[in-house]
């Protein structure tokens, strides 16, 4: 029986705005995956060494502060630098729909909009992420 | 069927509803105690409500443009957003502070920053409310040193430095330094405050970024006030008088969806603090009973899906709002799920207000709603609720030690999972979210926050500090170092070093080399 994937969730930048992400943490430890929460405040250095740390499968990133167009593709570039561009990264927040297919191009999986719902997200994660390192 | 913080709502109140409930039979007049009713006895007769959009992005200049709209447009107080570098006490060309530059807020790293904001801004005739917590002191210092330079007296200066770290460590997370020193920077702007500012309201006990984290109303009443009362000690361990700062202590709590809740909210609140000002704190003067409040729309009740659908949430809890007897109100614009908001944005919201006060003639009866059944015993059941978390508050050691133990913390953390759980459930319906959802959602336009801000920002801070005497800012910062170390009020310290064009990052970093960054354990 192959292993729970592993989900690092993440505030990058300086906004407090920590709602979403637990709400979407506990969702997705009901789901049966291993959460790891960073906390508040992480640059994407921190969250990169984070994630290379806990081996982990994919990263969640939440920012309400205007800052996704320079930090998202930030850490999607570092975890490429870092040789682990195959951990998957999907992100949400007070995110304006014209600025998703920029942040999709530069290599984040998904953005998910305010409303989504928590059945939606553990959907998607269910269909994109897996243990890395198994084959399916 | 019940309200979200889960009191139960019958179909019928009647007579019998009240005789169980001891105050709830006779809430007494406007302008009486408790002021159950409203603080004034002739409420928006004698006054309408302050209508304080709150405003910021950018560079200064940039916001400086808003706030002359805003004024020309019939707004009558101003009140500043700040971006996330400066809510975090780092200067705009700090590392950390990449990609947010101006982007929640405008940046403010120093006095020139601060004079540029209020450019042509009549310091002495318009009230200026500032959202800054953890480096309060520092903005405080820097209006001060302007309105000093321009010859204003400083007893003419109005307004408000929210100030409410206890709210931060709670729910809103923009801190420096842990929540001890936190306090102890709070009680020497209310000691200097209470000296040389009589008409600045150096707290706003914010309840708003509670309730945006997911609490309930009933936490929201709760926690505000527990709030208000470490407070007040932390002002009466500074050795003020009470009555000479209590009057200045001011409130700010959310609006959102649930009426006749947010109605009781805000009627409760008012029994409440006059409560605790007088009964437990022996307060003898009426002023200090007064729990004097802003109050904001609920950001968080705002919709990405159908946008246009806000519009009608906001008049709704405005309407609110203004039935509980707010003194100041906020309205937040239909485009905030996406953005900042535009000009056309803010526009509607601000009209929003202006049509409840001239068009629907709702402020010409003080608290119509005033023994009406269920609005009287909600209210006594929302005061119920609340004095419980109080007394468990009380137990644990008070407010400080309750954040420290990451009670509040967790109670949110669990309303607000519960909340989305009832809507994946679709036990609560959002209209356009979870009903009533449309495939092709219209788009609206958004403000653009110009990527160059950063850079022209970033490049003034520079000249700021390239151009200044860096010797007397190197000894300005040296001297609240000391005081920070001992037992000197910091304020006057804290002036000089903005006088001296020390920049907002440098004297953070004389807090943070003394007291210790706060980071928070990461708990979900």
């Amino acid at each position: 029986m192959a292993r729970a994937a592993r989900i690092l969730l993440a505030k990058p930048g300086l906004d407090g705005h920590d709602r979403g992400i637990k709400v979407v943490a506990r969702a997705l430890r009901d789901a049966g995956y291993e959460v790891i929460y960073t906390g508040l405040h992480q640059t994407p250095e921190m969250i990169v060494a984070a994630a290379v740390q806990e081996d982990v499968d994919a990263i969640g990133l939440s920012i309400l502060s205007g800052a996704h167009n320079v930090l998202f593709p930030r850490i999607a570039a570092l975890l490429r630098e870092r040789g682990v561009g195959d951990i998957v990264v999907f992100g949400g927040g007070i995110i304006p729909e014209e600025d998703m297919p920029g942040l999709v191009a530069a290599g984040i999986g998904r953005i998910f909009n305010p409303g989504t719902s928590l059945a939606e997200i553990v959907r998607w994660v269910g269909e994109h992420v897996r243990p890395r390192g198994v084959t399916a | 069927m019940e309200t979200p913080s889960g009191i139960p709502v019958k179909a019928v109140y009647t007579a019998d509803d009240l005789a169980g409930l001891p105050e709830a039979g006779s809430p007494g007049r406007p302008g009486e105690y408790p002021y159950t009713r409203g603080i004034h006895p002739t409420m928006y007769r004698g006054r309408l409500w302050t209508m304080r959009q709150f405003a910021g992005f950018g560079a200064a200049e940039d916001t400086n443009r808003r706030f002359h709209y805003l004024l020309e447009h019939g707004q009558t107080g101003l009140s500043v957003a700040f971006d996330m570098p400066t809510l975090m006490g780092y200067d705009s060309d700090h590392p950390r502070a990449l990609g947010e530059v101006g982007r929640e807020g405008v940046a403010v790293d120093s006095l020139a920053d601060m004079e540029v904001l209020f450019e042509g801004i009549p310091l002495d005739r318009v009230t200026a409310s500032m959202t800054i917590n953890a480096p309060a002191n520092i903005l405080l210092a820097m209006y001060v040193a302007m309105a000093d330079r321009q010859g204003i007296p400083r007893d003419r200066l109005g307004g408000t430095t929210q100030t409410d770290m206890l709210k931060e460590f709670i729910a809103q997370k923009e801190w420096i330094v842990p929540p001890r020193p936190s306090l102890r920077l709070i009680q020497d702007m209310l000691v200097f405050g209470t000296r040389e500012l009589p008409r600045w309201n150096v707290i706003s006990i914010s309840g708003y970024h509670i309730r945006e984290a997911g609490s309930t109303a009933v936490q929201e009443l709760a926690f505000t006030l527990s709030d208000g009362i470490a407070y007040v000690e932390a002002g009466l361990a500074a050795g003020l008088e009470l009555d000479a700062f209590a009057p200045r202590l001011s409130f700010f709590f959310d609006v959102h969806n649930d009426f006749f809740e947010e109605i009781a909210k805000f009627r409760a609140a008012r029994r409440m603090w006059a409560r605790i000002m007088r009964e437990r704190f022996g307060s003898r003067e009426p002023r200090s009973w007064w729990l004097r409040t802003h109050a904001q729309t609920a950001g968080v009740s705002l919709t990405a899906q159908q946008p246009l659908n806000n519009i009608a949430r906001v008049a709704l809890q405005a309407l609110a709002a203004v039935l509980g007897g707010t003194q100041s109100l906020h309205t937040n614009s239909m485009d905030e799920t996406y953005s900042l908001p535009t000009e056309e944005a803010v526009t509607v919201a601000l009209r929003t207000q202006q049509i409840l006060a001239h068009e629907s003639g709702v402020p010409a009866t003080v608290d119509p709603l005033g023994g009406s059944y269920f609005v009287e015993t909600l209210t006594s059941q929302m005061e119920e609720a609340a004095w419980e978390y109080i007394r468990r508050i009380d137990d644990l050691g008070g407010m400080v030690a309750a954040v420290e133990a990451g009670y509040p913390q967790r109670e949110i953390a669990e309303a607000s999972y519960r909340f989305q759980l009832q809507v994946e459930r679709r036990e609560r319906i959002i209209v356009g979210v979870n009903e009533f959802a449309v495939a092709e959602e219209p788009v609206i336009p958004t403000l653009r926050i110009d990527p160059e801000v950063e850079l022209r920002q970033v490049s003034r801070t520079r000249e700021v500090r390239s151009g200044r005497d860096g010797a007397r800012a190197d000894r300005c910062l040296s001297a609240l170092r000391r005081a920070a170390e001992g037992h000197d009020n910091t304020m006057e310290h804290v002036l000089e070093c903005v006088r001296a064009y020390a920049t907002l990052g440098e004297i953070c970093d004389v807090f943070r080399g003394v007291y210790g960054e706060y980071r928070e354990p990461a708990v979900v």
